[in-house]
C-alpha cells in the first residue's frame, strides 16, 4: 500500500513559530499530503491562549506503521520548520540532536520583552552560527519577505511547505501539493500557492 | 476493499462518532479544547439541531431535553464547564435519561489553554455517571459512537472524557457508516411514574430512583467486563504492568518502543475507567508483581484499583504499586513520553536516556545566551490592550490603590505585564464581579479602595449577570466594565446571546447589554476603548461614583472575521520627532505600551512600526507625547 519509503520511521517533524503566523495550516497541509500517500500521520498542536503571541509548535510523525503519541520525545526531531528564527533554537535545545536537519525563515518577530527593552534580540549572524553548530544541515532564507511579495504574509507557511519537500527528507513532491490545493482552494488561490511552493523548492535548491 | 482513512483531530472524530450515531441535539459552551465539536457540528451537519448555549448548564440541559424527547443528544464543555453544569448533571445522573445521551467532557492537563487543572473523571464516581475515556484517534469516534448505544441501554448519561493532547491532536480514522433515521421529537410523561420512558423524568422518590441508579452502574461493570476499549498488550508474565487510560496510552507505548521494554512490559490501557471492570483488572493484575499506573490529572483509575484490591486480598495479592502516589509520575502537570520514560527507567533502574549531552549543553547554552523569553501578550491592535492601558493609567490618577478583579477570555492576560499587570484577582467564570460585589461592601471595615472588574461580552451573559443583580440590590460599590470586542475570541469567534446572528451564522434576536444594565438599574454608558481620552475621563469619574457603575467598551476583536485585515491607518514614525531614549518620553510606546506592532530598535534609538504586523488601530499615536506615530487614513 505504501510504496514510498522514509528514511525514519517514525520520522519526527517539528513546525515551529509565533501564534497567529500560521503554524496550524502548515502542519495540516503537510500531515494530509503524506496521509494521502498512505502514511501514518500524527499531529500534536494546542490552540487557545497559549497561541496569543507565544511560541508555538506542532510534532508531525510520520510512520508506516502505526499512529504515535502526539509529543515527540525530547532529542529526537528529525527535521525542525521554523517560521521564526530564535524560535528554532527554542525547539532544538529540547528536541535537537546533531543529526538534526533545520529549515528556517529569518525574519524575526520581536517578543513583547524586547519591544519593550528589557530583553534583546540576537543578531542574525549570530543565530545563523547558532543554527549551523546545532544542526547537521540548515536552509535560511527570508519566507516572509516572498510572501509580502506574493500577497500575504501567510504564504510563508506554504513556502516552508515547499522548502520541506525540496530538502527530500520526506516523501512529499508538488503534484502531491497541487491535488491537496484542489480539493480546497479556488483557482485564483491555488496559484499563489503554488507560486510559494515553487519559491520554497528554489529557495532549498539554491543553497 | 481497504478503507481509507483520512487525518482528523480528535474533536472532529468525536463529531464523526456523534453523526454516525444519529446524533439530534447538540449543545454547549466554548472552551479550548473543546470547541471545534459544536463548531463543527453546526458547519458540517446541517440536520442536527446545533446550538451555543448561554452557559454549560444550560447546554447539559437543552441537551437533556432532546434526550427526553427521544432524540439522541450531545452536550460538549470543557472541564470547567462541568462545575458550571455540576447542579444539574447530579440531578440529571439521577433522573435518568431516554434517548441515548452523550457529555463530551474536555479536561486540559497542564493548563495549556486554561487557569486550572480539574479533572472530570471524579464527577462520574461523585455522581454515578458511566465513564469512557478514547485512547486514540480512532477510539475518539468509536467510542463516541458506542456511548450513545451504551446510553440508550442503561438509561443513563454517559460522560466522554477528552483531553487537549487527543481533542486537539490529529491522527488516521477510518470512518463508518453514517444512522440516517427520520425521527419526531415527542416527550411523553402519561405514563406510569415510574417508567423511565414514558413517566414524569425526575429524581423523586429519591430512594428509588438512587438504587436504580446503582443497578445500572452495576450492569454498566459487567458490559465493561468484555469491552473491545480495554485491551491488554504484551507478554503473558510481564515484569511490569503499565494500567493507563486516555492519551496516555500513547505516551506510555512511546515509551517501552524508546526504552525496547516490550518483552518486559505489558500495558492494560483501559478505555471503560468508571465504574472499573473489576474482573477483568483482577485477571491482568494476576499476570505480574509490578504495576505502574500513568494516567492525567488525579490518580483516578490508581486509587480505584487500590480500592478493588483491598476487596479481594487474594485475587490481588501483595504487589508493588508506582505511579502518582509513590512520586514515580508527577502529581500535577500533563505527561507526556519523557516522563513516562523517566519513571521505567526508575523502575528498571537503567541508565538514563543517553542524550548526546554535549549536544545538550551547546544547546542549552545557546538558548540561554540568544533566545529571549516569549512572553504571551495581545494580538497587536487588540481593544483589550488600549482598555487595560486606560484602566491602569485611571487607577494610578486615582490613587487610591484602585484595583481590578478579572475574569476568563483573552482579557486574562491582563494579569501579565502585557496588559500591564492589571488584573489582581482571577478565578472562575462571572468570578471578578462576584468578587468586586463583595470588595465593594467592605467600607465598613475601612476599605477605602476603588473597585473595578471587567468582564467579557460572552462572559456577561454565561455567568456576569447575576453577580451584577447582587452588586446592585446589596447597594455595593463597584464598576464593572465590560469589554464588549462582539464574540467569543479565544476560542474561535463563536457567537453569543449578545450578537444578531446565532449559532449556524443565521439571524438572531440580539440581547443588548446596554439595556440589560439598565433594566437592573446600574448606571451604564459605553465608549470606544480606541479613544483613550474619552475612555479616561469617563472612567475617571465612574470611579469617584457610589454605587454600580457600568462601563461597556465596545470595540471588535482584530482577529474577527469582519475585521481580520482591514486597517483603520497606515501607521508611520516621524523620525524627526522620535528622539528615543533622549526624548523624555521614557519611551512609552515600546517600553509600556509595547504594542507587537511595534519595534524598539536600539541602534537607531527610534521606534519604528512593524508593517507586517501593525492592525492599523490608531491607539499608539495618541500615546506617543511627542506626536511622533502618524496615523494616515487608509
Ligand atoms: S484574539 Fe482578539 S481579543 Fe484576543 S488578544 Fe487577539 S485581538 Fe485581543
Ligand atoms: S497602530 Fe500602533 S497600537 Fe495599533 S497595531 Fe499598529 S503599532 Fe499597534
Amino acid at each position: 500500500m505504501i510504496s514510498k519509503k522514509l528514511k525514519h520511521d517514525p520520522y519526527n517533524l517539528i513546525i515551529t513559530g509565533v501564534g497567529g503566523q500560521g503554524n496550524v495550516m502548515s502542519s495540516r497541509i503537510i500531515g494530509n499530503m503524506l496521509s494521502s500517500s498512505g502514511f501514518y500521520v500524527t499531529i500534536g498542536e494546542t490552540f487557545g491562549a497559549s497561541q496569543r503571541g507565544g511560541s508555538v509548535m506542532s510534532h508531525v510523525r510520520v510512520s508506516s506503521k502505526n499512529v504515535l503519541s502526539p509529543q515527540i520525545p525530547l532529542g529526537m526531531a528529525h527535521m525542525v520548520v521554523s517560521l521564526e528564527p530564535v524560535e528554532a533554537i527554542r525547539v532544538l535545545s529540547s528536541y535537537g540532536n546533531p543529526d538534526v536537519k533545520v529549515i528556517c525563515n529569518t525574519q524575526p518577530t520581536h517578543p513583547i520583552g524586547v519591544i519593550s527593552g528589557r530583553l534583546d534580540y540576537p543578531s542574525q549572524e549570530k543565530i545563523e552560527k547558532s543554527l549551523k553548530d546545532l544542526s547537521s544541515r540548515t536552509w535560511l532564507f527570508n519566507a516572509t519577505n516572498i510572501a509580502m511579495g506574493i500577497g500575504d504574509p501567510i504564504f510563508a507557511n506554504i513556502i516552508m511547505a515547499g522548502a520541506l519537500s525540496a530538502a527530500k527528507e520526506l516523501p512529499l513532491d508538488k503534484n502531491n501539493f497541487k491535488t491537496s490545493m484542489e480539493t480546497q482552494f479556488s483557482a485564483d488561490k491555488i496559484k499563489q500557492n503554488l507560486m510559494a511552493f515553487d519559491h520554497g523548492i528554489n529557495m532549498v535548491n539554491s543553497q | 476493499m481497504e478503507k481509507i482513512s483520512c487525518l482528523m483531530m480528535g474533536n472532529q472524530a468525536i463529531v464523526r462518532g456523534a453523526i454516525e450515531a444519529g446524533v439530534k441535539v447538540a449543545a454547549g459552551y466554548p472552551g479550548t479544547p473543546s470547541s471545534e465539536i459544536i463548531d463543527t457540528l453546526s458547519k458540517t451537519a446541517p440536520d442536527i439541531y446545533t446550538e451555543w448555549s448561554v452557559n454549560e448548564k444550560v447546554a447539559l440541559e437543552v441537551a437533556a431535553a432532546g434526550s427526553f424527547a427521544g432524540l439522541r443528544s450531545l452536550a460538549v464543555m470543557k472541564q470547567p464547564g462541568v462545575n458550571v453544569a455540576a447542579d444539574f448533571l447530579m440531578h440529571l445522573a439521577l433522573s435518568g435519561t431516554r434517548a441515548g445521551m452523550v457529555l463530551v467532557a474536555a479536561d486540559d492537563p497542564g493548563a495549556l489553554s486554561s487557569i486550572n487543572e480539574g479533572d472530570t473523571r471524579l464527577y462520574s464516581k461523585l455522581m454515578g455517571i458511566p465513564l469512557l475515556e478514547p485512547g486514540n484517534f480512532q477510539e475518539a469516534l468509536e467510542m463516541t459512537k458506542w456511548a450513545f448505544e451504551l446510553s440508550e441501554k442503561l438509561k443513563s448519561l454517559v460522560i466522554l472524557r477528552t483531553v487537549t493532547r487527543l481533542s486537539h491532536a490529529s491522527g488516521n480514522v477510518i470512518t463508518g457508516e453514517i444512522k440516517k433515521e427520520a425521527k419526531k421529537a415527542y416527550f411523553e410523561f402519561n405514563g406510569n411514574m415510574l417508567d423511565p420512558l414514558t413517566g414524569i423524568v425526575t429524581t423523586i422518590p429519591v430512594s428509588v430512583k438512587h438504587s436504580l441508579q446503582h443497578e445500572k452502574l452495576q450492569q454498566a461493570g459487567e458490559i465493561f467486563e468484555s469491552s473491545v476499549f480495554n485491551t491488554y498488550v504484551g507478554p503473558e508474565n510481564p515484569e511490569l504492568l503499565i494500567i493507563t487510560s486516555s492519551i496516555c496510552n500513547l505516551y506510555a507505548k512511546e515509551a517501552v518502543d524508546v526504552l525496547n521494554l516490550d518483552s518486559k512490559v505489558a500495558i492494560l490501557k483501559l478505555g471503560t475507567t468508571w465504574p472499573l471492570p473489576s474482573k477483568l483488572i483482577q485477571a491482568c493484575i494476576q499476570k505480574t508483581k509490578q504495576i505502574l499506573f500513568v494516567e492525567e490529572i488525579q490518580p483516578f483509575v490508581e486509587e480505584n484499583i487500590k480500592v478493588l484490591s483491598a476487596g479481594f486480598p487474594d485475587k490481588f495479592g501483595p504487589k508493588a504499586y508506582f505511579g502518582k502516589l509513590s512520586g514515580h509520575i508527577p502529581m500535577t502537570g500533563e505527561l507526556n513520553p519523557d516522563l513516562v520514560i523517566k519513571s521505567l527507567e526508575q523502575i528498571f533502574t537503567l541508565e538514563l536516556r543517553a542524550f548526546s549531552s554535549s549536544y545538550k549543553k551547546k544547546a542549552d547554552k545557546t538558548l540561554e545566551n540568544c533566545t529571549p523569553a516569549r512572553e504571551i501578550s495581545f494580538c497587536p491592535g487588540c481593544p483589550h490592550r488600549a482598555s487595560f492601558f486606560t484602566i491602569n493609567k485611571v487607577l494610578k490618577l486615582d490613587n487610591r490603590n484602585g484595583f481590578t478583579c478579572g475574569d476568563i477570555g483573552c482579557y486574562s492576560l491582563g494579569i501579565l505585564p502585557g496588559g500591564f499587570s492589571t488584573i489582581k484577582t482571577l478565578h472562575a467564570m462571572g468570578s471578578g464581579t462576584g468578587l468586586a460585589s463583595g470588595f465593594g461592601k467592605l467600607s465598613q471595615f475601612g476599605m477605602d479602595q476603588p473597585v473595578i472588574s471587567v468582564c467579557g461580552d460572552s462572559t456577561f451573559f454565561h455567568s456576569g449577570i447575576p453577580p451584577l443583580v447582587n452588586a446592585v440590590h446589596n447597594e455595593s460599590n463597584l464598576t464593572m466594565v465590560i469589554l464588549d470586542n462582539s464574540g467569543t475570541a479565544m476560542t474561535g469567534f463563536q457567537p453569543h446571546p449578545g450578537l444578531s446572528t446565532g449559532t449556524g451564522g443565521e439571524p438572531a434576536p440580539e440581547v443588548d447589554i446596554e439595556q440589560v444594565c439598565k433594566a437592573m438599574g446600574a448606571a451604564t454608558c459605553i465608549c470606544d476603548p480606541f479613544d483613550l481620552k474619552k475612555t479616561e475621563n469617563i472612567l475617571l469619574e465612574l470611579l469617584k461614583k457610589k454605587g454600580v457603575n457600568v462601563l461597556i467598551l465596545r470595540q471588535i476583536c482584530t482577529l474577527s472575521p469582519e475585521k481580520k485585515g482591514k486597517k483603520y491607518f497606515n501607521i508611520l514614525i516621524d523620525e524627526q520627532k522620535c528622539k528615543g531614549e533622549d526624548c523624555g518620553c521614557n519611551r512609552i510606546c515600546t517600553r509600556i505600551f509595547s504594542c507587537p506592532g511595534l519595534i524598539w530598535n536600539k541602534e537607531k534609538n527610534k521606534t519604528m512600526i512593524n508593517d507586517i504586523l501593525c492592525t492599523g488601530c490608531g491607539v499608539c499615536t495618541q500615546i506617543c507625547p511627542a506626536d511622533a506615530i502618524k496615523a494616515k487614513a487608509c
